[in-house]
């Protein structure tokens, strides 16, 4: 016998803690085709009603009804706009490149629906006479392959935006790239504290290892940052910079029309239920029932199809989520946003993953050192630095940030001048209520406007 | 069924399906009207560029956030095998993450020192 062939034995029979715990010994290959259909109309009914959702809570944020005509509440809304779309006329541009033009949508709306494969809808149930969990599959790198797949997707955006060959789809596509793929590095990094915690990449241990306490708990950073940087990566208002109307008309989407844009729609909503989705197994313990009522009954709740009512719950806690900030937050500028995204996620997020990794040593006991007995507890001395550290680390940052703010209200509070030149920057400014308006003064001589213009022309 | 893999592929295989029966419907479902205008590039009205800015060609500056995403991406995915073990590896483990972290923060401040984070 080889070493090779050795090792592979001795690591197929070590109870690893990273496999997966779900088992699908008792699932033929029929009911897998079942459950992949389940999670395809799962998603496109959420979908479908996701989008009647968001309208009618827009229109009530900004009171108007919504739509209410088409069926009861107007449900069928999205279903009559769905037909509406495929009875438009589907226009190819003249400049487009033509098969990457009918790939792009393909694309994003294929891969949208892959990554909910692993997520777990609830516990094992019985279904068609099979025990089984509600989880069309498990693997050991779960989350990691939802990052792929979201990888994938993007090539959706950048090639629509590439191959419509025109000016606004171009550059809206590659400002969608540039964010998506900007955020996922702060999203990755947030991820990492969760398998720190729960030791497994797998989605069903992760859900398990938060039996106890939800992960949104001891890492609320992690769900913070997790939570910014899901609406960045599904381009959702107030990070859809890619399609701002006022700048690129549609984005990346501009040229398309008919299905084909109706792909991209869709794709659009599937990852938002995706990116949710995530969330809840990550943070919010999955398909557990919340703390309060998994106790009733001896855990009856966090049994059989019950487990699908909580998701349920958590993830369109998320579409509401989804729908608040669309409602309320205005659009950010994009160096704003990228700023954001790789000088501030970024290097919190590194921060944090240290922070964890030593909280979780100090839990399995990696750190040991010597400790004070005070008042008959025992208090490790590491666990003593660290709490005056962080303490006069945030008595510096709240001090700094005093300070400029006694800088800014010194500024705010100066009065204006009395007299104002109105054309002293070079362009008009109006006057301020009660100030007096000086002659304008030529100051700007021919001169300085040539340099002006050599200087912006870069 | 053993491969926990083909599940995945039955559920690429619907939405693909699906994807691609939509897109290919796209092309029969509505009408076909030609008009010369319609097949321009959308420019608000105006008369449209014979091709998209740049002639295609992408500017600089996507292309370094592509770099810097290769990095930094790189590296959480480093972290993730580090993160699921750590409860093996025992104190060697923190010790080199931080290490770790901190060779990648030196990069990370040499970027940012060169402007290469700034978006204007």
């Amino acid at each position: 016998m080889s070493t090779l062939t050795y090792a592979t034995q001795a690591l197929a029979q070590a109870p690893f803690a990273d496999n997966p715990s779900t088992d699908f010994t008792d699932t033929p290959w029929w009911l897998h085709l079942v459950k992949a259909l389940f999670v395809f109309v799962f998603l496109l009914v959420n979908t479908l009603i996701v989008i009647w959702f968001e309208r009618r809570v827009i229109g009530r944020m900004q009171q108007r009804p919504g739509p209410n005509r088409t069926g009861p509440f107007g449900l069928l809304q999205t279903l009559a706009d769905g037909v509406k779309l495929a009875l438009k006329e589907d226009l190819t541009p003249k400049n487009a490149d033509k098969v990457v033009f009918a790939l792009a949508p393909a694309i994003a709306g294929a891969m949208a629906f892959v990554s909910f494969a692993i997520i777990p809808l609830g516990p094992t149930v019985s279904m068609f006479g099979h025990r089984t969990p509600l989880q069309l599959t498990d693997i050991p790198v779960a989350v990691l392959l939802v990052l792929a797949v979201a990888g994938v997707g993007v090539y959706g955006i950048v090639l629509a935006g590439w191959s419509s060959g025109s000016t606004y789809p171009l550059l809206g596509g590659l400002r969608s790239t540039a964010q998506v793929i900007s955020y996922e590095i702060a999203m990755g990094l947030s991820l990492v504290a969760v398998f720190l915690y729960s030791g497994s990449m797998s989605t069903s241990q992760i859900v398990g290892a938060q039996k106890d306490l939800w992960y949104i708990l001891p890492l609320v950073p992690s769900f913070l940052v997790y939570v910014v940087t899901m609406v960045g990566e599904t381009n959702r208002l107030p990070f859809d910079l890619a399609e701002g109307e006022g700048e690129l008309t549609g984005g990346f989407h501009t040229e398309y029309s008919s299905l084909k844009f109706a792909m991209f729609f869709l794709g659009e909503y599937v990852n938002m239920f995706t990116v949710s989705a995530l969330a809840t197994t990550m943070f919010l313990g999955g398909w557990m029932a919340p703390p309060g009522i998994a106790a009733i009954n001896d855990g009856m709740f966090n049994h059989g199809w019950w487990g699908l009512l909580w998701f349920v719950i958590k993830l369109w806690l998320f579409m509401f989520f989804f729908v608040w900030l669309r409602g309320s937050l205005p659009r950010v500028r994009y160096d704003q946003f990228m700023r954001f995204g790789w000088k501030f996620l970024i290097p919190v997020t590194l921060a944090w993953v240290v922070v964890a990794a030593f909280m979780k040593a100090s839990q399995l006991g990696y750190i040991a050192g010597p400790s004070l007995t005070f008042n008959g507890r025992e208090f490790p001395v590491v666990s003593i630095a660290f709490v005056v550290v962080l303490a006069g680390a945030v008595l510096v940052i709240a001090w700094l940030r005093d300070n400029k703010k006694i800088e800014q209200d010194a500024i705010r509070n100066t009065p204006p001048p009395e007299e104002i030149d109105p054309f002293a920057g070079g362009y008009p400014v109006p006057p301020l209520p009660g100030q007096r308006l000086k002659e304008p003064s030529l100051a700007i001589s021919a001169g300085d406007t040539a340099t002006d213009k050599e200087a912006t022309r870069g | 069924m053993s491969n926990p893999y083909v599940p995945l592929l039955f559920l690429l295989a619907i939405g693909g399906g699906f994807a691609v029966f939509s897109v290919g419907a796209a092309a029969v479902s509505g009408p076909k009207r030609y008009n010369r205008a319609k097949l321009d590039a959308y420019e608000c009205g105006i008369e449209p560029t014979p091709q998209a800015a740049g002639g295609g060609r992408v500017p600089i500056k996507y292309y370094l956030t592509a770099m810097l995403f290769i990095i930094f991406d790189i590296e959480s995915v480093f972290l993730y095998p580090f993160a699921v073990a750590f409860n093996q590896l025992g104190l060697f483990a923190l010790v080199e993450m931080v290490l770790f972290i901190l060779t990648v923060f030196v990069a990370y401040a040499y970027v940012w020192r060169r402007g290469g984070l700034e978006w204007d």
